[in-house]
């Protein structure tokens, strides 16, 4: 469904992405795990083609992304829904009208249906009565809710999710993964997550990858990477400070 | 010596020229979402809403003032060579070929541009233009076509209210509080003040709306680092609107009165 030869990514002359290999079969979880500023939203930006790789391609669905003009690209947009991880809300917009961006925009129903069916999105991801607050008034989580609320709005059948979990209490997180697992069962979707909260990972993921100095690592089953004899993985999954993976700023 | 000097220079100009690179493609593509549909017609009447709601107050005010202290500066000055009676060809000409689109534009990019810069910028490192993008939407026609082309049409339409509400604040300090008669100031204004004032004026706030809209957009929709991003754009967009406004009121000038 999805498929990544060979990307390679820098900023100035920060090389961030050099040479990702990465597959997602359709209805699959792929969890990509990976530190911060190891280049996972960069990563997960190419899928959707907000970003352009230096050298590679992206495949999604048979299409190749750089082999199509502005149309093509958001015909194939269509099939996504994206969670980022501020939620990046529409703060000019009602709940509802955030919810219901995309529908106003790609289909001729009226606002009375819009609304309608954002509401029932809403209530999908467990929020009731806040369709015409503005996003500002939201909590952390709440701001979540309604960016999967918006994500999923169109029916997408891929969803990429940028740290759903980051930032939120231990709670929240929860009910977030399981939101994401609801997500697939109900939607029938498949989804790359990014994270780097295990527990997360565990939970969700069909494969998990890690992502390293700019390339995948390692790939495999929740309990493949927990048994990983590699020290990179194991270093990583069990979160310890020492080991190969140096933390900046830190001698010891 | 010679390719050391060479670089130097090239790295001086590098990146205001990358930066004139990328604003002309910003500009293409606005053009190019201006007359290619979908048109984003409510966003363009709520921009224009929004400038011309944001700016009214403080451009009236400007207006009066202006005609005012020029009526009151020129009436004392022609005093004393006896030619009082042209205060009123003065206010007028200055108010509708110079004074009027400049000042405007200025008061405009203050208050609409800085707006912009601070909006768009906002919603790109908060990911919000990401998210347009993924939601299928074109974030420059979504964006940056209706301020575009809201600043192309209202500073024109706000440089007329300066240009009229100028000349009546010019009439009152001569007339009412200076004493001259109604009719000479009237007189002054009509027999001196020719069509091509009035319109070159109103090109002069067109090219403006450009300038001021595009720079501003341009600093909002790529700004990087956090709020302090934001707030560099933001004084960025003014201080650059301001400087193009400025030198290209002169080149306009010379191009519109020749
Ligand atoms: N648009 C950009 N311009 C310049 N540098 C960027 C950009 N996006 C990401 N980077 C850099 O790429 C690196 C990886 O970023 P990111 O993918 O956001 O990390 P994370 O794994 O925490 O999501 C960081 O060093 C970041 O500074
Ligand atoms: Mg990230």
């Amino acid at each position: 469904m999805i498929e990544l030869r060979d990307i390679h990514k820098s900023f100035n002359d920060h090389e961030v992405l050099r040479g990702v290999n990465l597959n997602v079969r359709k209805g699959e979880s792929l969890v990509v795990i990976g530190g911060s500023g190891s280049g996972k939203s960069v990563l997960l930006k190419h899928i959707i083609g907000l970003l352009k790789p230096d050298s590679g391609t992206v495949i999604v669905d048979s299409s190749d992304l750089s082999g199509l003009d502005e149309d093509g690209l958001n015909d194939i947009r269509k099939k996504f829904g994206m969670l980022f991880q501020s939620a990046a809300l529409f703060d000019s917009m009602t709940v509802w009208e955030n919810v219901g961006f995309g529908l106003k925009r790609h289909t001729h129903m009226t606002d009375m249906e819009i609304k309608e069916t954002a509401i029932e999105k809403l209530r999908m991801v467990g929020l009731v009565g806040i369709e015409d607050e503005m996003p500002s008034s939201l909590s952390g989580g709440m701001r979540k809710r309604v960016g999967l609320a918006r994500a999923i709005a169109m029916k997408p059948e891929i969803l990429l999710y940028d740290e759903p979990t980051t930032g939120l209490d231990p709670i929240m997180a929860d009910a977030i993964n399981d939101l994401i697992i609801k997500m697939r069962e109900e939607l029938d979707v498949t989804s790359v997550t990014i994270t780097h909260d295990m527990k997360s990972a565990y939970k969700i993921a069909d494969t998990i990858a890690m992502l390293y100095n700019g390339v995948i690592i390692a790939t495999g089953s929740s309990e493949e990477m927990q048994n990983s004899a590699d020290p990179f993985v194991k270093q990583f999954v069990e979160g310890r400070a020492e080991g190969p993976i140096k933390v900046e700023g830190i001698n010891r | 010596m010679l390719i050391k000097f060479i670089e130097f220079i090239g790295a001086v100009i590098e990146k205001p020229l990358l930066g004139l690179g990328r604003i002309m493609v910003l500009l293409g593509a606005a053009l190019k979402g201006t007359v290619r549909p979908p048109f984003e017609i409510r966003n363009i009447i709520n921009q224009m809403l929004q400038i011309g709601v944001n700016s009214l107050p403080v451009v009236l005010v400007t207006a009066v003032f202006t005609g005012m202290v020029l009526a009151l500066q020129s009436y004392t000055g022609f005093k004393r060579f006896g030619a009082e009676g042209l205060v009123g060809s003065v206010v007028a000409l200055s108010m509708t070929r110079e004074l009027g689109p400049v000042l405007t534009a200025l008061i405009v990019t203050g208050r609409a541009g800085a707006a912009m810069a601070a909006e768009l910028g906002t919603m790109r490192v908060t990911e919000q233009i990401d998210a347009l993008e993924t939601l299928a939407t074109n974030p420059v026609k979504y964006l940056v076509v209706p301020r575009f082309l809201s600043g192309m049409i209202m500073l024109p339409a706000l440089t007329a209210v300066t240009d009229i509400i100028g000349i009546l604040g010019g009439y009152f300090v001569t007339v009412t509080l200076l004493g001259s008669s109604s009719k000479t100031y009237l007189r002054a204004t009509w027999d001196y003040l020719e069509l091509q004032d009035l319109y070159s004026g109103l090109i002069k706030a067109c090219f403006f709306g450009m300038a001021f809209a595009l720079i501003s957009c341009y600093k909002g929709f790529y700004t990087k680092g956090g709020a302090e991003g934001v707030g560099r754009a933001t004084t960025g967009a003014v201080v650059y609107s301001s400087m193009t406004i400025l030198i290209s009121d002169y080149f306009l000038s010379v191009w519109l009165f020749k």
